[in-house]
C-alpha cells in the first residue's frame, strides 16, 4: 500500500522503561500499518505491550522512565517523532484521540460532563464558549444521552453512561484516528453491546479509522477489519480478521482460541497455554513464546523468528513454518 | 437429598434513600457434586447471595439448609464448625491475600485456626500436599503474594479453601481478573477438583461463556431475584425470559459467520432501592404489557427443571 493511503505507518517501534531494577522491554520492534477507515484490533494478554504501543502513538510515554525508539511514526500525515510539543497538543484530541479503559477515572469529577465535552471543542475548533457548549450538547445526543443531563457531574452517571461521555469527548473534534483502549472491559455485557454498536455507528458516520485494544477475541470478531496479535512486546501474527480467525497460524494465537470456553459446545475441554509470559526485564534469546510452545524445537530457543508473509496479508513470526508441511492443531469452534 | 437448600433468602440494606433489596426472595436446591452457576450483571445481588449463604453477611430472612441443618439458626461456634464444610474463593487474588504473610502461612492459616491438625510437621506436609493439588510449585512455599502473578495467587485462594476439605465452595468470580490462558488453567483445575473430591460449587460470574462451560445448572439473576433457572444446555438452547434472551444475545462470540440477532436492551439496570411490587425487568422489557405491573411474577416450572419468572413466557409455555 502506498504510504499516503495510510492513516498509520509505524516502523520498528521499540519502547523500554529504564528502572532501578533494570530495563523493562515493553515493546520490541513493532511495525504497524493501517489504511483509512479501517479498524485494527490489537490483541494480547496483560503485559503484551498493547497499551504502551498505543500511548506512544500519541507520544504519551513519560520520559523518564520511558525511552521510545522508532524508525518511522507517521500518524494521519504527521511525523510524530519530529513534532514539537505545541504541535503535538494541536494533534492530540483533534487528529488523534483516545478512549481510555476506565470511564470511572477518565472524567474530571469537578466539571459537568457538558463542560468536559466542550473543552476540546474550544481548544481545537476555537469555538466560543456558547458555541462549544451547544456542539457538546449535540455530541451528547449523538451518543444517546439527553441534553438535559449535560449539566450533571460524572458521579451522577452510571458506568455505561460515563463511557458514552468519554466517547463523545473523543469524537467531538472528528478525529481521523481513534484509539480505544479496552473501551468496554469495565462494562456489563448488555451495556457493552450498546457501546460497541454505538462506536461502530459513529465510526462509519465520521469516517474514522480506529485501533481497538482488547484481550477479548469476541469483540475483535465483531468490530475489527484487521488484527495484530501481540506477545511480549512483539507482533507475532497479523492479518485480516478472516485470516486470523479462520486460518490461525501462530501457536500462541491458537492457544488463545483453545483457552476460550466454546459457547456452542460446553463439553469441549479447555486447552490452556502452560506457563506464563516471560519477564520483560529478562526476555529469552530466541522466540519469546518458545518456553510455552508445544511445537518449539531447539532452533526456537536460539534464534528470534521474523514476521514473514505467508499468504494474502497474513504474517506470522514462527520458525516452525520453515517446514512447509507444518500445521497447528486448533480446536474447532 | 440435596446438599444445599436455600429457601426465600432475603438481604435488605437500610440506606438513607430507603430499603435496598440486594437479594429478594431467592430459593434453589443444589445436589452434591454439582455446579450451580449464578449469573447476572453488576448489582444484581449474586455476590450478596453467595455471602448470605455463608453468613458472611447476615441474611435478613430465609433459610439456608446445608446437609439437613439450617445454618441461619446456628450460634457462632456451630457456624465455625459449619464453615469448614462451606468455603469461598474470592474474585480478586490481589486484594484477598494478606501481603505480609508467606504462602506457607496463608495456606496453613485455616488449618491452624480451626485446629484440625496441630502438629507442625504434619501441617507443613499438608501445605505441601495442597500446593501439589492446586499446581503450585513447592519452591514457592516461602514466597509472598506480591512475587506471584494473578493465576498463582488464585491457586493460593483455592488451596486455602481446600485445606478444610469442604463439601461446598462458593466461587465468587474466581477467574474474572485473569487473562484467558490463565483463566482456562484455573477452570480446568476447579473441574478436576470436583471430579476427584466430589465438591459442590456455586459459581458466581458475569461471564456467560464461562458459566455455560462450568455449570450443570444456571440461575439468571436480575435485581435481587432469580428470573430463570434451568440446566446449562436447556438455558442456552431454549432461553425463555426476555432478560436471559438479551443477555445471551449480547455475548461477543469469538468466531466469524452468522450470528443470531442481537437484542439490545433499553436503558440500564434500575436502582434496587424502594422497588415497586411489579416485574423488576418491566421498564427494560420489550415484551412488557399491562399485567407486568400487577405484581412480582412467580416462578413457574414450564418444563421439568426449567423455571421462569415472567407473566408472558409462563403463559405462553403453559
Amino acid at each position: 500500500m502506498p504510504a499516503n493511503d495510510l492513516i498509520l505507518d509505524v516502523k520498528n517501534l521499540a519502547i523500554r522503561y529504564e528502572t532501578e531494577d533494570g530495563n523493562v522491554h515493553a515493546v520490541n520492534g513493532v511495525d504497524l500499518q493501517l489504511g483509512y477507515r479501517k479498524t485494527l484490533g490489537l490483541v494480547g494478554e496483560t503485559g503484551a505491550g498493547k497499551t504502551t504501543t498505543a500511548l506512544s502513538l500519541l507520544r504519551l510515554i513519560p520520559n523518564p522512565p520511558g525511552v521510545v525508539e522508532c524508525e518511522r511514526m507517521m500518524v494521519a500525515g504527521n511525523d510524530m517523532l519530529r513534532l514539537p510539543i505545541d504541535k503535538l497538543e494541536e494533534i492530540r484530541g483533534n487528529d488523534i484521540s483516545m478512549i481510555f479503559q476506565d470511564p470511572m477515572t477518565a472524567l474530571n469529577p469537578v466539571f459537568t460532563v457538558g463542560e468536559q465535552i466542550a473543552e476540546s471543542l474550544e481548544i481545537h475548533e476555537r469555538l466560543s464558549k456558547a458555541d462549544a457548549y451547544e456542539k457538546a450538547m449535540q455530541m451528547l445526543e449523538t451518543v444517546g444521552i439527553s441534553r438535559s443531563r449535560g449539566a450533571e457531574y460524572p458521579h451522577q452517571f452510571s458506568g455505561g453512561m460515563k463511557q458514552r461521555v468519554v466517547i463523545a469527548i473523543a469524537l467531538a473534534c472528528n478525529p481521523k484516528l481513534l484509539i480505544a483502549d479496552e473501551p468496554t472491559t469495565a462494562l456489563d455485557v448488555t451495556i457493552q453491546a450498546q457501546v460497541l454498536a454505538l462506536m461502530k455507528a459513529l465510526k462509519n458516520k465520521y469516517d474514522t479509522s480506529m485501533i481497538i485494544i482488547t484481550h477479548d477475541l469476541g469483540i475483535v470478531a465483531e468490530v475489527c477489519d484487521e488484527v495484530a496479535v501481540m506477545y511480549a512486546g512483539r507482533i507475532i501474527e497479523k492479518g485480516s480478521l478472516e485470516e486470523i480467525f479462520n486460518e490461525t497460524l501462530h501457536p500462541y494465537t491458537e492457544g488463545l482460541f483453545n483457552s476460550l470456553p466454546n459457547i456452542n459446545d460446553r463439553m469441549s475441554k479447555l486447552r490452556p497455554i502452560p506457563g506464563l509470559m516471560p519477564d520483560p526485564t529478562n526476555l529469552p534469546v530466541g522466540c519469546t513464546f518458545a518456553p510455552r510452545c508445544g511445537y518449539a524445537s531447539a532452533a526456537c530457543l536460539e534464534r528470534q523468528p521474523r514476521l514473514t508473509l505467508m499468504s494474502g496479508t497474513h504474517y506470522v513470526s514462527c520458525m516452525a513454518y520453515d517446514d512447509p508441511g507444518f500445521a497447528i492443531n486448533r480446536r474447532k469452534q | 437429598m440435596a446438599l444445599l437448600e436455600v429457601n426465600n433468602l432475603r438481604k435488605y440494606f437500610k440506606t438513607s434513600r430507603g430499603m435496598l433489596h440486594a437479594v429478594d426472595d431467592i430459593s434453589f436446591t443444589l445436589e452434591k457434586g454439582k455446579t450451580l452457576g449464578l449469573v447476572g450483571e453488576s448489582g444484581c445481588g449474586k455476590s450478596t447471595t453467595g455471602r448470605a449463604i455463608l453468613r458472611l453477611i447476615e441474611p435478613t430472612s430465609g433459610a439456608v439448609v446445608f446437609d439437613g441443618v439450617d445454618v441461619t439458626g446456628l450460634n457462632s461456634r456451630g457456624m465455625r464448625r459449619m464453615r469448614q464444610d462451606m468455603q469461598i474463593i474470592f474474585q480478586d487474588p490481589f486484594s484477598s491475600l494478606d501481603p505480609k504473610k508467606s504462602i506457607s502461612h496463608l495456606i496453613s492459616e485455616p488449618i491452624r485456626e480451626s485446629g484440625i491438625i496441630r502438629d507442625g510437621a504434619r501441617i507443613e506436609a499438608r501445605v505441601q500436599e495442597l500446593m501439589d493439588t492446586v499446581g503450585l510449585s513447592r519452591r514457592l512455599i516461602n514466597s509472598y503474594p506480591h512475587e506471584l502473578d494473578g493465576g498463582r495467587r488464585q491457586r493460593i485462594g483455592i488451596a486455602r479453601a481446600l485445606s478444610m476439605e469442604p463439601r461446598l465452595i462458593i466461587c465468587d468470580e474466581p477467574v474474572s481478573a485473569l487473562d484467558v490462558s490463565i483463566q482456562a488453567q484455573i477452570l480446568n483445575l476447579l473441574e478436576e477438583l470436583q471430579e476427584s473430591q466430589g465438591i459442590t460449587y456455586i459459581f458466581i460470574t458475569h461471564d456467560l461463556s464461562v458459566v455455560n462451560h462450568i455449570s450443570d445448572e444456571i440461575a439468571v439473576m436480575y435485581l435481587g431475584q432469580i428470573v430463570e433457572k434451568a440446566t446449562a444446555d436447556e438455558l442456552f438452547r431454549n432461553p425463555l425470559h426476555p432478560y436471559t434472551k438479551a443477555l445471551l444475545s449480547a455475548i461477543p462470540v469469538p468466531s466469524l459467520g452468522d450470528r443470531p440477532e442481537r437484542i439490545t436492551l433499553k436503558g440500564e439496570i434500575t436502582s434496587p432501592v424502594n422497588l415497586p411490587e411489579e416485574c423488576r425487568f418491566r421498564k427494560r422489557c420489550r415484551e412488557a404489557g399491562q399485567e407486568c405491573s400487577s405484581g412480582i411474577p412467580p416462578q413457574v416450572e414450564v418444563e421439568p427443571g426449567h423455571f421462569v419468572a415472567c407473566f408472558h413466557c409462563a403463559a405462553r409455555a403453559g
